[in-house]
């Protein structure tokens, strides 16, 4: 067992710098533990908190004037709501990939951002949740789609992907924040050993729920985060499929497609590593993180994004291709339509952002420009939602008839609910960072235990050496 | 000092120095101990003689509920309680039932995962002895204790502690219940 751990041990560094168990514990809880924090975090949060209450008056309002205030119409009944709910669940998926997928493949360097990235993943899935429940026009009654017995007598259709929907979406909100913490209770309860003031004692002792750090709890608790992850595997692969199929079943030109499934789920991973290196880059120089938040990592996550975007692009591709050859004349129109449409600049923006830009990221100086990732980051989370845009929209204008034909111009309110569920994101981001170790503590210890066999600083190298030339003799 | 002890605890520097103290305190025949570590170390608990497979069991199980609870709600709700006819296809269209049931299937598995574990480790859990240990705030952060409980049959409160400090351990003391 010993030698396979080191057989899959990387050749490099994961943290830099010198660093203990001890300062490990230190470096992380004490953000948490600590009152003094950077300027800029009390400005960030201030911000992202003035667009929550801009999401909360346009919600307020929605609700008092119904979703005539938005600017969907006959034929386009899909607007931002959906643009946006698919923007943001597709955001959640690289959380439990990097959580649970890298777990199972057993990728070290995940250890460092997996916490901060399913915090990502609720928090993302939260906003997207709000737009279906917002756009069906009366909340109130959103528990119709529920198998809940009801006064209508009716049930819900179990042959619609729209409530297969409700079940993905559900469901990997809730797994998704079993696992962030399931993962979380040992860290809590290093918080509750190291905290001074008598209330983070209890708040963080009542949440570790007596957790000990014994061998037969991290048995136990190995075999639970395992079998988490390869639920979650599948689960997040599943979401993103059921999405698509909310277009794909459909018989609208541009939707009606099997690429649809894979498509989805590689365009989900690709804006969510686009958004992890948002958030990481700003928040690791904040909070100094660089020896955890190595520019290894940040080269990583990057070449994960240039290759879920080559795939993004293949899509792009296959559209055309099969519009092409399926000699179907509204199919053929609609990628006329998007080349040459109303909408055109949105579809020719959506190329440049996902396909050229990132195309930079071949570069190995350009990975090591962390300005640069962060504003590629930002354009792919652009263009991510533009795909979404024209995906929606260039299919919904142009119905089968002309008679039918019109245009969606997103109104006020539209753009007042997508930036307040920005606003809300970032809010509730700025939140965890706060009160959460936004890195796993013990799965940091853990990774420093085996680089650190590999090698042995001077100063506790004989002892190690030692006790481990001894273990192998019974 | 009547009150009752709970065990002896020994303190370690690394986890190899804990791993190597708890093979020789199976060899010496105790049964009864428990190994605390600031991480999961491998080959720790079955250092200590324990090996449990409930949970992945619970999950398994979880899971077969799940799925025959979420396809027997469709069954139920689109064949027995409410038929519609779609296209003239039959009110058991199973492959539509299919995504929901693997979502409820997911869903009880992790539950079972989550209550399994934190069920089966006996958490929630306000009050456990070892926390008097001396410096067992250190077990969650950088330090690593090994703990023969006095229910073991070969407890005997000096030899036990003069067995601790002969492995080479940092600090040895007493835990009260």
């Amino acid at each position: 067992m010993q030698g396979e751990i080191v057989r899959t041990e990387p050749a490099v560094e994961l943290i830099e710098g010198r660093h203990s168990y001890e300062s490990i514990t230190h470096k992380i809880s004490s953000v948490v533990l600590s009152y003094r924090h950077p300027k800029a975090w009390y400005v960030v949060t201030a911000i992202a908190a003035f667009f929550v209450f801009v999401l909360i008056t346009s919600v307020t309002w929605l609700l008092l004037r119904g979703v005539g205030i938005w600017g969907i119409n006959q034929p386009v009944g899909w607007g931002f709501d959906i643009i946006n709910f698919v923007w943001w669940i597709g955001i959640g998926h690289a959380g439990t990939l990097i959580s649970a997928i890298l777990l199972l493949l057993r990728q070290q360097w995940r250890t460092s951002i997996n916490r901060f990235a399913e915090a990502m993943t609720i928090f993302a899935v939260m906003c997207a949740g709000m737009f279906p429940l917002l756009h069906v026009g009366r909340p109130w009654v959103v528990y119709w789609l529920l198998p809940i017995p009801n006064w209508t007598g009716a049930w819900p259709q179990f042959r619609s992907p729209l409530i297969w929907d409700v079940f993905a979406v559900t469901t990997y909100l809730t797994v998704s924040l079993l696992f962030w913490f399931t993962g979380l209770i040992p860290d809590l309860a290093t918080l509750r050993d190291r905290a001074k003031n008598r209330l983070a004692q209890v708040i963080f002792g009542v949440l570790a729920m007596g957790w000990r750090n014994s061998a037969k709890h991290w048995h136990r608790f190995d075999s639970a985060y395992l079998l988490l992850a390869g639920l979650s595997t599948p689960l997040v692969v599943s979401v993103h499929s059921i999405v698509s199929l909310d277009f794909a079943v459909s018989l609208i030109p541009g939707w009606h497609t099997t690429i649809f499934p894979p498509y989805f789920v590689a365009g989900a991973i690709y804006s969510g590593f686009a958004m992890v290196l948002t958030l990481v880059i700003p928040i690791r120089a904040l909070y100094k993180m660089q020896d955890f938040l190595t520019m290894k990592h940040l080269d990583w996550m990057a070449k994960i994004m240039l290759a879920t975007g080559l795939i993004v692009f293949y899509g792009y591709i296959m559209e055309i291709f099969t519009a092409l050859y399926s000699a179907n004349q509204y199919e053929q129109y609609l990628i006329t339509n998007r080349f040459f449409g109303p909408y055109a600049p949105f579809f020719w923006a959506l190329l440049v952002c996902n396909g050229l830009i990132p195309q930079v990221l071949w570069s190995p100086k350009v990975r090591q420009n962390v300005l640069l990732l962060f504003l590629i980051s930002l354009i792919v989370n652009v263009g991510m939602w533009l795909e979404r845009f024209v995906i929606v929209v260039t299919s919904l204008h142009r119905d089968f008839l002309p008679s039918s034909w019109g245009m969606y111009v997103p109104t006020v309110w539209d753009w007042g609910v997508y930036l307040g569920t920005i606003g809300f994101f970032t809010f509730m981001m700025f939140l965890f960072v706060r009160f959460v170790p936004m890195i796993s503590i013990f799965e940091m210890r853990d990774l420093l235990h085996q680089t650190d066999r590999h090698h042995p600083a001077p100063a506790t190298g004989t002892a190690v050496t030692s006790a481990v030339s001894t273990e192998v003799t019974p | 000092m009547n009150v009752p002890l709970y065990g002896i605890i020994a303190e370690f520097e690394s986890a190899e120095e804990l791993l190597h103290a708890a093979k020789r305190a199976r060899e010496a025949g105790y049964t009864q101990m428990d190994a605390y570590s600031p991480f999961p170390v491998h080959g720790l608990s079955e250092a200590i003689g324990f090996e449990d497979h409930k949970v992945p069991w619970t999950v398994f199980l979880a899971g077969v509920v799940g799925a025959i609870a979420g396809f027997s709600l469709q069954y139920y709700i689109s064949v027995v309680d409410y038929p519609l006819n779609v296209g003239g296809r039959p009110f058991l269209s199973w492959p539509s039932f299919i995504p929901v049931t693997f979502e409820t299937t997911v869903l009880f598995a992790a539950f079972g995962a989550f209550i399994g574990m934190l069920a089966f480790n006996g958490l929630p859990q306000p009050y456990h002895p070892v926390f008097n240990a001396p410096r067992f705030e250190r077990a969650s952060q950088d330090r690593f204790f090994l703990c023969i409980e006095a229910k073991d049959p070969l407890f005997d409160r000096t030899k036990t502690r003069q067995f601790l400090e002969n492995l080479g351990a940092r600090l040895v003391s007493e835990v009260e219940e």
